[in-house]
């Protein structure tokens, strides 16, 4: 049980272990975030940071440990003693306070841009197909996009299709956000539309928002904790002002010189 | 006699089914089997290489053979070439048949050969038929045994369908000696039994090949 | 009487020939789509009995032939007290059969779909049932009209057997034909040439229905 006298944290991860085969992705890892965070992950590929992501979304289960969205578990519980998968339903009824952007967008490619935003609403919150719309161009309207409600996905570039993407994932109202590279498949030009249309909901709402970026700039505008990831664990952490001019751990300094200096880590 | 299932009957029409097996499905499934490899690899390698004035009515009726029913192929025949046997005319209709299918295998293999072997192959002033036979049709053959696999279970899928043309094979055994005792069920049966214990480990045996051949 | 006569005073019966063809044909399609989405679900489904029990159908139905198939619907069936009408025993066997084909076709096309779509689904909270059925079925089927196109024509194909099980299709009435004008190169090309032409009717029918899904698709 939590020790604070603060609320429930939002996200609580104890002891999770993850593994693929006999590679050890996440190594008994322990954090925690607050409602209202904007929580940047940074670190080398492969250190672990989209698995928190895709666990989180209940894409992959922790091999161990758990995982506590307000205090309760997410994938697995004890039940007679032992460590058993929840139902799908109780899955499903934690699930819906968590929404997820990909780096590939995942556009329903069969379904026209307010289609692709009122797909969820409709069939899964069971909102009348007119207040979804309506919803849904607000949205649209919010990303900069109100003009191509009625556009199909391949028509739009990268950077509007991204942006829809997020309008598709706000439209279920999730509590917690998750950001997985959003920006890496995107061409340079249109980086910076998708960041700001992030950058705007970041100020206008209080979403908790779990950001995987290589952005830094945009990760030291809109968080106000960085979690420096290396092979599993969490290295070290600080306020975004800190962490990029004065890293204390050798790794995270080597890290963010390649990273700022644009040979890769 | 009314029971559900005789093992006396089943003991019975075994070897009759086996008798037609051996002496009428095997042959025409592999004679079948061969004149399609043969002459589906013709047929590609006319319809690459002839004029169009051969080529483009010879594409026409291989797609007219292949998509009208053998069935129906293997009475026309049967009334038109009264002097040839039953299971001569069918070993023939089916490859035939076959052949159409094997061509557009061959097709795809043919064209899945680079162009830069081809190439190479003027470069060093390979005659035209040296260029075929030892260059183009053994890297273009890799793709096409696993599709000559297949279509050789299909083929001895439908040799029953020369019952047609009055060739004793195995089903119409079965059905001959069902309509004798008035007892279908086990000698129905069994014929499926041993079209699935043939064809089955074969299928097996032409996907690993498949996997095998797909470095 | 000339054969072109001879054809002319055919034609109603050979149009009945067609109609029976033409419902077995669409029966059997039907039918063995059903079959076909079913089994090919099946047999990628989370639990191992689910996937077993798909497996042994497709491959018993894809490995006995549809000679037998049809034959112990119409023999062996009746013994056991339950006798369908010929037309039925027809549909059943060509449904049956060409769905185990077509159920491996859907398995592949589903697979095909980008992995990405199954993790949206999941990310945006729809349900299993949702997903396959708006998201990753649609997806699936314009990958899958060129395979099942094959299918149909050798569905079509199949129902020649039909002659042989007392029902008066296209086939039967070619012999019909061959019988009154005692031209057998007439009446098999004449008979022949209007399969052909079914088949090829069916092909753009399937060929309107792949450019509508991949026009849904933004692909066309």
């Amino acid at each position: 049980m939590p020790t604070s006298a603060a609320p429930v944290p939002a996200i609580r991860f104890e002891q999770v272990v993850k593994r693929f085969g006999d590679h050890r992705v996440l190594d008994h890892l322990d954090f925690v975030v607050t409602r209202g965070d904007r929580v940047t992950l940074i670190g080398p590929s492969g250190s672990g940071k989209t698995t928190i992501l895709r666990l989180l979304m209940t894409l992959e289960d922790p091999t161990d440990g758990d995982i506590y969205i307000d205090g309760e578990p997410l994938t697995h519980e004890r039940r007679h003693g032992r460590r058993v998968r929840r139902r799908e339903r109780d899955r499903q009824r934690i699930r819906r306070r968590i929404g997820m952007v990909f780096q590939q967008f995942n556009l329903f490619p069969h379904m026209n841009v307010l289609e692709n935003v009122t797909e969820a609403p409709i069939h899964v919150l069971r909102v009348p197909k007119a207040a979804a719309a309506e919803r849904a161009r607000a949205l649209l309207d919010q990303v900069g996009l109100a003009d191509k409600a009625g556009a199909h996905p391949l028509q739009l570039s990268g950077g509007q299709q991204q942006r829809v993407a997020i309008a598709r994932a706000l439209a279920m109202d999730p509590e917690i956000l998750l950001l997985d590279e959003v920006t890496s498949a995107l061409d340079p030009e249109t980086v910076a539309d998708v960041l700001n249309v992030l950058r705007d909901i970041a100020r206008t709402t209080d979403i908790t928002m779990l950001i995987v970026t290589h952005e830094m700039q945009f990760a030291r505008d809109v968080s106000n904790r960085v979690l420096m990831f290396d092979h599993g664990r969490i290295i070290e952490e600080a306020a975004p002002d800190v962490m990029f001019t004065d890293p204390q751990e050798p790794r995270t300094r080597e890290f963010l010189r390649a990273v700022l200096t644009g040979s890769g880590a | 006699m009314n029971t559900l299932w005789s093992w006396e009957r089943a003991a019975d029409v075994t070897p009759l089914l086996f008798d037609s097996f051996v002496s009428v499905t095997l042959p025409a499934t592999i004679l079948g089997t061969l004149l399609a490899a043969a002459l589906g690899l013709v047929i590609a390698v006319l319809r690459r290489v002839a004029p169009a004035a051969v080529a483009r009515p010879l594409r026409w009726l291989t797609e007219f053979i292949r998509m009208t029913p053998l069935v129906v192929q293997l009475t026309f025949a049967y009334f038109l070439l009264t002097d040839l046997s039953g299971l001569t005319i069918g070993i023939g209709v089916l490859g035939i048949h076959y052949a159409t299918y094997m061509a557009e295998v061959y097709r795809a293999g043919l064209d899945s050969v680079p162009k830069g072997q081809w190439e190479a192959a003027t470069a060093l002033s390979l005659s035209p038929r040296r260029t075929w036979t030892a260059v183009v049709i053994p890297q273009a053959l890799r793709a096409t045994a696993p599709a000559l696999g297949n279509y050789g279970i299909s083929m001895f899928k439908e040799t029953p369908f020369l019952f047609a043309i009055s060739v004793v094979e195995m089903v119409t055994r079965a059905q001959q000696y069902g309509a004798r005792h008035f007892e279908y069920t086990e000698a129905i049966t069994l014929a499926g039994v041993i079209f699935l214990a043939a064809s089955y480990p074969t299928s097996l045996l032409v996907r690993r090949l498949e996997v095998r051949l797909a470095y | 009487m000339s054969n072109v006569d001879a054809l002319v005073d055919a034609l109603p019966r050979l149009g009945d020939g067609i109609r029976v063809t033409l419902l077995l044909t669409g029966g059997g399609a039907a039918c063995g789509l059903i079959v076909a989405v079913t089994l090919g679900l099946a047999s990628g489904n989370d639990r191992l009995m689910v996937r077993g029990a798909a497996r042994v159908f497709i491959e018993f139905f894809r490995g006995t032939s549809l000679l037998v198939q049809l034959f112990w619907l119409v023999f062996v069936l009746p013994q056991f007290g339950v006798t369908f009408e010929p037309l039925t025993c027809g549909i059943i066997a060509l449904a049956l059969n060409y769905g185990a084909y077509g159920a491996e076709v859907v398995r592949g096309s589903i697979s095909a779909v980008p992995k990405g779509q199954w993790d949206v689904t999941t990310a945006l909270n729809m349900s299993r049932i949702q997903r396959m059925a708006r998201i990753v079925f649609p997806q699936a089927w314009a990958l899958m009209i060129p395979s099942l196109t094959n299918l149909l024509i050798q569905l079509l194909k199949g129902t020649a057997l039909a002659t042989f099980i007392l029902l008066q299709d296209l086939n039967y009435m070619i012999g019909q034909l061959q019988r009154s004008t005692g031209d057998t190169v007439f009446a098999f090309s004449v008979g022949l040439t209007i399969y052909f032409a079914l088949a090829w009717l069916l092909t753009q029918v399937m060929h309107m229905l792949e450019a509508r899904a991949k026009h849904r698709m933004g692909l066309a």
